[in-house]
């Protein structure tokens, strides 16, 4: 019963660390652009789609198919921002977050249209053989997609942290004008927050397709992640990582002692709770203004 | 710089009724003519059409109450259309209600929903009402989905026909067209109350409207509400047209769609709204015309083509017109018509 309950709570946990690399592309966008990009759950599934072609169809060594769909989810991602979203900087929020919803719609639709709808499962690239961790068996995807979900998060993380751009776009996000006068490209970081974003979000898509397969419906896995946004407060860092991994452990442990349909419900009712108690999330800036 | 930049479309709503050029007022009595006498010569399909049209602009019309007049961004509008097509369809099986009364049921339990969401995130600025938005359309679909006792799950509810006026079809035309009429007109008319205008108030600036007076939350609650409320009855007239009641009618696609058609019509526009609701109802058909008269495609491809498209089209109008006409159709519209307006210029957010 106990064995149970651990291994469901080490296999949500492996599958939150999904959650927490998309998470990561929201805030930094967010972060840096104050747009809230619904977009995010479709610049997970092309790049997740790209990879499927390079791999099944050109027949590409997987380290090969993985760089092409990286690169091409950065391509992407340029062509929304510099496209569309750049010369959208300065509208009003809502407008904003509608460009976002329509670009994800573009996006799932062309998908649609060049691959069907219908499930595909990606092929075998990640060793299958479960790890044991004394009595308690993890799948073997899982344990390693979660293990490359942490580096390229800790990646980031650390990039962010340390580096002359991510100080940079830290600057951005705190004080515009101000980092524009000391010198910060503010059109780069905006470009570069982007483009990060589109990184984190291919990544978090193969793995999440080498999982659980891709369809142009994968982008609404991203639609849980929000929950996961909200619940750590949009602007925290070091929260996204926690929430992120609740959330998974949440999503699987209710799946499996409730029901699927359970699954994306009530992470959303928790999240309302939080809302309702804490606005600015657990971990979020005090900087929310109420009315 | 004496002309007021700050709220191009307040201005505008109020002067509309001292303007009313002659080209609107024939447009109106041209347009009203051609819905009342449909009937007599149209085929049953594009009775079928208009009446989804009608039904459609309805919902159009609470989301741009919602999101063009008082800036807040709703994601989970289908959701309480849903809202109202099960309390209409559940009311019409159990108590036998007629349509009249089931549309204000709908409407009701619409509006009230629609608060239980709204409450919580509308104190906050920011997206959050978008988010608090996709947590009703999550919410509300599961509990259709799910529990089965009362709305019967995934196979939904089957309604008992409805024969308004004892003209079936076109008796139930009328009907919506009737409805319509009368909601068309009570928002358009609800920019001219204090109510109203503290919806615009609120969204231009949030703290001034504070400052003179307006009770902020109670705005934005009721903004949110009233649009809920508009979808309740949509979803009830849905119901009665359809005579089915599913879950997958309420899907987030949906929200996305009418989010489409409010941008499409234009912004804080009733006019804006019904053009847009019409334009996104019709589009799909026309991109099914269009498909399956393609030789080179077959007969089975088409609806697979169908829904992708569909997608990217929506995706597109959505862009488009943000980008190059934020005013929508209704902004083409009044060019095409020659009507210079102040604010034509600036942009309608």
């Amino acid at each position: 019963m106990l064995r149970q309950f651990l291994e469901f709570s080490i296999i949500g946990i492996a599958s939150g660390g999904m959650y927490v690399l998309s998470a990561l592309g929201f805030v930094i966008i967010f972060k840096a652009t104050r747009i809230f990009n619904f977009a995010m759950g479709e610049m997970m599934m092309l790049p997740a789609f790209i990879f499927l072609w390079a791999m099944a169809t050109v027949g590409l060594h997987w380290v090969l198919a993985l760089m092409v769909a990286i690169l091409g989810g950065i391509v992407i991602v340029l062509i929304l921002e510099r496209v569309v979203m750049r010369r959208m900087i300065g509208r009003p929020v809502v407008v904003l977050v509608m460009v976002t919803l329509g670009a994800g719609s573009v996006m799932r639709g062309i998908a649609g249209l060049i691959w069907g709808h219908e499930i595909v499962t990606l092929p075998n690239f990640i060793p299958r053989d479960p790890i044991f961790l004394g009595d308690i068996l993890i799948p073997g995807k899982l344990a390693w997609s979660f293990l490359a979900a942490a580096v390229v998060a800790g990646g980031f993380v650390a990039y962010y942290r340390f580096s002359r751009a991510g100080i940079a776009i830290r600057a951005t996000a705190s004080d515009l004008v101000t980092a524009e006068v000391l010198g910060v490209n503010v059109r780069w970081v905006y470009t570069l927050a982007w483009m990060l974003a589109g990184v984190l979000a291919a990544v978090a898509g193969i793995l999440a397709a080498s999982v659980n397969g891709v369809s142009p419906q994968l982008g609404f896995v991203a639609l849980n992640v929000l929950a996961v946004i909200m619940l750590a407060g949009m602007t925290s860092v070091f929260g996204v990582l926690v929430a992120g991994l609740f959330i998974g452990w949440l999503e699987t442990i209710v799946g499996a002692y409730l029901s699927a349909a359970w699954q994306s419900f009530l992470p959303y009712v928790i999240v309302l709770l939080v809302m309702m108690v804490k606005p600015s999330g657990l971990f979020g800036e005090e900087r929310v203004e109420r009315i | 710089m004496t002309q007021s930049t700050v709220d191009p479309i307040a201005p505008q709503i109020a002067s509309q009724p001292r303007r009313t050029p002659y080209f609107e007022w024939t447009a109106v009595v041209v347009l009203g003519l051609i819905a009342l006498t449909l009937p007599a010569y149209a085929s049953v399909y594009v009775l079928y059409m208009a009446s989804l049209v009608a039904i459609n602009s309805i919902a159009t019309v609470g989301l741009n109450l919602t999101v063009g007049y008082a800036g807040l961004l709703s994601i989970g509008h289908s959701a309480f259309i849903g809202v109202g097509a099960y309390a209409a369809g559940l009311s019409m099986i159990h108590l036998g209600t007629p349509l009249f009364l089931n549309v204000i049921i709908g409407g009701v339990a619409a509006f009230l929903v629609g608060l239980v969401f709204g409450i919580p995130s509308l104190r906050i600025k920011g997206v959050y009402l978008a988010i608090a938005t996709l947590a009703a359309q999550y919410s509300l679909y599961f509990i259709f989905q799910q529990w089965t006792s009362v709305t019967g799950g995934d196979r939904g509810l089957s309604l008992p026909p409805t024969d308004l006026f004892g003209m079936g079809d076109t008796g139930f035309y009328y009907g919506v067209l009737l409805i319509a009429a009368i909601l068309f007109v009570a928002a358009s008319n609800l920019f001219r109350t204090r109510l109203g205008r503290s919806f615009i108030a609120v969204r231009e600036r949030d703290y001034a409207a504070q400052v003179l007076g307006i009770n902020v939350v109670r705005a934005k609650l009721l903004a949110f509400g009233i649009g809920a409320a508009f979808a309740g009855v949509s979803g009830a007239l849905t119901a009665h047209f359809l005579r089915l009641v599913n879950p997958d009618q309420f899907t987030l696609l949906v929200s996305v769609f009418f989010l489409a058609a409010v941008v499409v019509g234009g912004r804080a526009s009733i006019v804006g709204s019904i053009l847009g609701a019409a334009f996104m109802t019709l589009l799909p058909e026309l991109l099914r015309e269009i498909l399956s008269a393609m030789p080179t495609q077959g007969q089975t491809n088409v609806a697979g083509l169908l829904s992708p498209l569909r997608e990217i089209i929506f995706g597109l109008l959505i862009i488009g017109f943000l980008m190059f006409e934020p005013r929508g159709l209704k902004g083409i519209l009044d060019r095409i018509t020659g009507r210079q307006d102040r604010a034509a210029e600036s942009e309608a957010d």
